[in-house]
């Protein structure tokens, strides 16, 4: 059996970065184990600009975001394998993968790096009622098959979801030719980013109609029609507000789900409100020496945070390798608490000890909060309290706490993130 | 001339042509749809039910119990998944027992074996997600659990094999009785025969009343159901359902033989024969009486929901035989649940009403075996690794939810009957049937099709006909 210090499953962003991150602290055994034919995940499809403006100060293309980790990976000799699907991976860390060369194989790991990534939400996942003909595609299945392939998946487009693969997705049908008709959303807020709805749907005139939902969908072989309606604060359709939309073409941008089957079956304990590992400090899940990073950990809105987090990931694997049981885990243990408005916080504890001078606790919010405050309370005390004019659930918010800072609380329990409104 | 046509490549006609392909005959099986299962018998609960709900005396009765004591052989015969979970009527209270009690002995008297009525404390020792506020319950060892989709296409597959054509995309139009037998009127030409097996689901009845003064009517009545991804399949271990009533068997909870969870149907009579649209007041209905049976089902694991239609005929009796006022013309109408179990046993009755007109001799060279496309996981790991040194595409995961490899997807395409579309991958392989539901494999299945087929990208569709998945390249209106 092949043996690694570090495997990374997946070579997508998280992927790519962590095995960075585990080089540069010191470890030369690694390999990355990646499903598709090439490096660099969901990057490879989404060919708009906007990425890396935090890593690089730059907007790139994904595409070239990913060149940038992928020259890094072949510069630093990093091992990997395309075209090679983890089938499990055994509690003790025995990896078992296949592929088309070398059949069934298993690898030993000391320290593994779970990089999987996401999936997008189906039609079916949503309940839609209707005919069940061609024509609806996940936003991301139909960017596949236009940014990849070169194939136009229809003509006549509704976009249900506003989440930013919808959105950017609008834009590109629109370049491409087709006409999009209108984004619906269900919840009364977008679930993407600010600066999708504008560069993706006002800059073209497409309408964004939020409180709607698909209510029926026409066509028995080929997509003809849906119909929309409003809904109300219960998510019901509202009778009187339907609209029939005649269309080919039905996207779906429903949300993303981390791709944890592989996690399960190791038997890491899970979080229910990410779908994502739970995961202390150092990204570090139940199981000791599995580390979590991207979007199978929770579901991000920038790769540049993917990239930051994967670089933690990595570099605490290569810790965990070079020191072991030696590595520091007594004493102070802190919980993160997310409560009022906080939907969960990643990491879910934190040793002192262990943590590095400073780390990022990201989050989401379950709705939207205008002129509001982020609160941390570090047991009853509020030490952390910051004006916010908005937060939305599209955002991924996040505070920073200090070593210094935590070691000024001994007896520290507990913090609580909290959203207080003014 | 042919000496049968049989109208229909789903369960009946598939299990006719099957057992009519035991003997010497020129025969063929004609489909409006690109592919067989593609009417009611894709779309059902995937039971094979023990046989206490019909009459005692009824031909759905008789069929049933046969149907269900062949299906176990024919699964092993026919290579196709078929497991003997049990069922349960649950009764929710005491005032309910008689109806429990008849159901019992109408399986005695239509001679189901190992009926026992259970105590709530047997039923939630079997079942601990089944209700508390519950009575007793009826238990069925020989009820069992079937895919519907390759029990259609092993049947088809196996009367392929032995000599019984197939021609798809072929819609009956018209019947014209002759001298010798009947012309059928199609889309692609005029097809003479000597006998007729009317096999034709919801539209049995149309067809019958081409060539019959003595009209029967069939009811589209549709069944809506949620499946559940199969991380939910354990929730129940033997089919859970309700007491009957006048609609039929109500709203049952069962695993199915892959591992998912299957919640449904609703009944509700309707005009439309295409009707397989799901509807939010019928996905509301599965979801509130699957409730009333069983606790915390995991609704939010739904993974797709679907419609599919009974042939409820007015009689709610199975019409097996040659028609009184066309001779030639065989019926197979009427065919609503219990027919996905009974088929087996209609598929026999109809061959044998044929050898005897016909005067059919038997096929010597008849195969009565078929080998299924190869599950890779079925295999211990050195069987595998030999597989995939042999045949390398059985090392490429192409759908990921399901692990179905590329050399699966190759095998469903290039069998006799093959997979031409992405549902007939689907129906024979299951890529595409997870929780993603095929958002991540379809370009990729697609690009094995249009490979395979030796047809472009734009001819690939989701389900033949105009059911195109890509319309065009970029820009190309610009």
């Amino acid at each position: 059996m092949k043996s690694y210090d570090v495997v990374i499953i997946g070579g997508g962003p998280a992927g790519l970065a962590a095995a960075i991150s585990s080089k540069k602290n010191g470890i030369d055994s690694i390999l990355i184990l990646e499903r598709d034919k090439e490096l660099g995940g969901i990057l490879n499809q989404c060919i708009h600009n906007g990425f890396g403006l935090h890593t690089f100060k730059e907007e790139l293309t994904g595409p070239e975001y990913a060149a940038r980790f992928i020259e890094q990976v072949k510069e630093l000799n990093i091992e990997y394998e395309l075209n090679t699907m983890v089938m499990d991976i055994s509690p003790d860390k025995v990896v078992t993968a296949m592929n088309r060369t070398e059949g069934l194989f298993e690898i030993k790991a000391k320290a593994i790096v779970l990089a999987m990534g996401c999936r997008e939400r189906s039609r079916g996942a949503l309940n839609i009622p209707g005919y069940r003909p061609a024509g609806i595609f996940s936003a991301g299945t139909a960017q596949r098959l236009v940014n990849i392939e070169g194939y136009m998946p229809g003509r006549e487009v509704v976009i249900l979801g506003s989440g930013d693969i919808g959105l950017i997705m609008a834009r590109r049908m629109t370049f491409e030719g087709a006409k999009v008709k209108v984004v619906a959303e269900l919840m009364p807020y977008s679930g993407g980013l600010k600066r999708n709805i504008v560069q993706c749907l006002d800059d073209y005139g497409i309408p964004l109609k939020l409180s709607h939902t698909v209510l029926d969908i026409k066509g028995k072989k080929r997509l003809e029609g849906i119909t929309l309606a409003e809904v109300d604060s219960k998510g019901k359709p509202i009778p009187g507000t339907e609209e029939y939309y005649s269309c080919d073409t039905l996207l779906l941008s429903v949300g993303l789900v981390p791709e944890n089957e592989i996690s399960r079956g190791m038997g890491v304990e899970m979080n229910p409100i990410t779908s994502g590992p739970n995961v202390n400090e150092s990204l570090e899940t139940s199981i000791e020496g599995v580390f979590a990073c991207g979007n199978v950990l929770h579901v991000h809105d920038l790769v540049d945070f993917v990239s930051e987090e994967a670089t933690t990931a990595g570099k605490n694997a290569a810790i965990y390798v070079k020191n072991g049981k030696e590595r520091k885990s007594e004493g102070h243990e802190i919980m993160l608490n997310p409560i009022d408005g906080v939907r969960y916080t990643v990491p879910k504890n934190i040793n002192v000890q262990r943590m590095d001078d400073s780390i990022t606790v990201r989050f989401r919010v379950g709705g939207v909060y205008k002129n509001c405050y982020v609160s941390a309370y570090f047991d009853d005390e509020r030490v952390i309290r910051r004006k916010r004019p908005v937060v939305a659930p599209g955002e991924m918010e996040e505070i920073k706490l200090t070593k210094e800072q935590l070691l000024k609380y001994p007896d520290l329990k507990t913090i609580t993130v909290k959203i207080e409104e003014a | 001339m042919y000496d049968v046509i049989i109208i229909g490549g789903g369960v009946s006609g598939a299990a006719s042509a099957r057992e009519l392909s035991r003997y010497k005959v020129k025969a063929c099986v004609i489909e409006k749809e690109e592919d067989v299962c593609c009417g009611t018998s894709k779309a059902n609960s995937a039971i094979a039910h023990a046989g206490y709900d019909a009459e005692p005396g009824s031909l759905m009765a008789k069929l049933n119990v046969r149907g269900n004591e062949m299906m176990e052989q024919l699964s092993k015969d026919l290579d196709f998944p078929f497991k003997r979970n049990g069922s349960l009527v649950v009764c929710l209270n005491e005032k309910d027992m008689p109806s429990l009690q008849e159901l019992y002995k109408k399986g005695l008297a239509n001679g189901v074996k190992g009926l026992r009525i259970l105590t709530k404390e047997e039923v939630k020792e079997m079942e601990p997600n089944i209700v508390d506020n519950m009575y007793a319950a009826l238990y069925a060892p020989s009820a069992g659990i079937v895919c519907p989709f390759n029990l259609n296409i092993a049947l088809a597959e196996n009367a392929n094999a032995n000599g019984i054509e197939f021609k798809f995309n072929t819609e009956v139009l018209d019947i014209k009785k002759i001298d010798e037998g009947f012309e059928l009127y199609t889309n692609n030409g005029v097809i003479k025969t000597k006998y007729v097996v009317n096999a034709a689901g919801v539209y049995a009845d149309k067809f019958h009343n081409m060539v019959s003064e003595n009209k029967i009517h069939i009811t589209a009545r549709k069944g809506e159901y949620c499946l559940l991804d199969k991380s939910a399949g354990e929730h129940v271990s033997s089919t859970i359902f309700t007491l009957p009533n006048e609609f039929g068997k109500g709203v049952l909870v069962a695993p199915t033989v892959h591992g998912n969870l299957l919640v449904g149907p609703t009944a509700d009579d309707i005009e439309n024969k295409e009707g397989t649209n799901t509807t939010r007041e019928g996905l509301d209905k599965v979801i509130s009486q699957s409730a009333l049976n069983v606790n915390n089902i995991p609704m939010r694991q739904v993974i797709t929901s679907f419609a599919g239609l009974r042939a409820h005929e007015d009689g709610h009796e199975f019409i097996i035989g040659e028609v009184s006022d066309a001779k030639g013309f065989i019926d197979c109408a009427g065919i609503e649940s219990p027919g996905l179990t009974s088929c087996p046993a209609i598929g026999e009755m109809v061959a044998n009403i044929l050898k005897e007109k016909l005067g059919l001799e038997e096929n010597p060279d008849f195969v009565g075996t078929r080998k299924g496309i190869l599950n890779p996981n079925t295999l211990s790991k050195e069987e595998r690794i030999a597989l995939i040194k042999e045949k390398p595409e059985y090392g490429n995961i192409i759908c990921r939810c399901e692990m179905i490899t590329e050399g699966e997807i190759i095998d469903a395409i290039r069998r006799p009957i093959g997979a031409k579309s992405l549902d007939g991958v689907k129906r024979r392989t299951r890529a595409g049937m997870g929780r993603c539901q095929a958002g991540f494999c379809s370009p990729r299945t697609m690009e094995i099709l249009s490979r395979e087929l030796g047809v472009s990208m734009f001819e690939i569709t989701k389900s033949g006909g105009n059911s195109k998945i890509v319309v065009g390249t970029n820009k190309d209106t610009l």
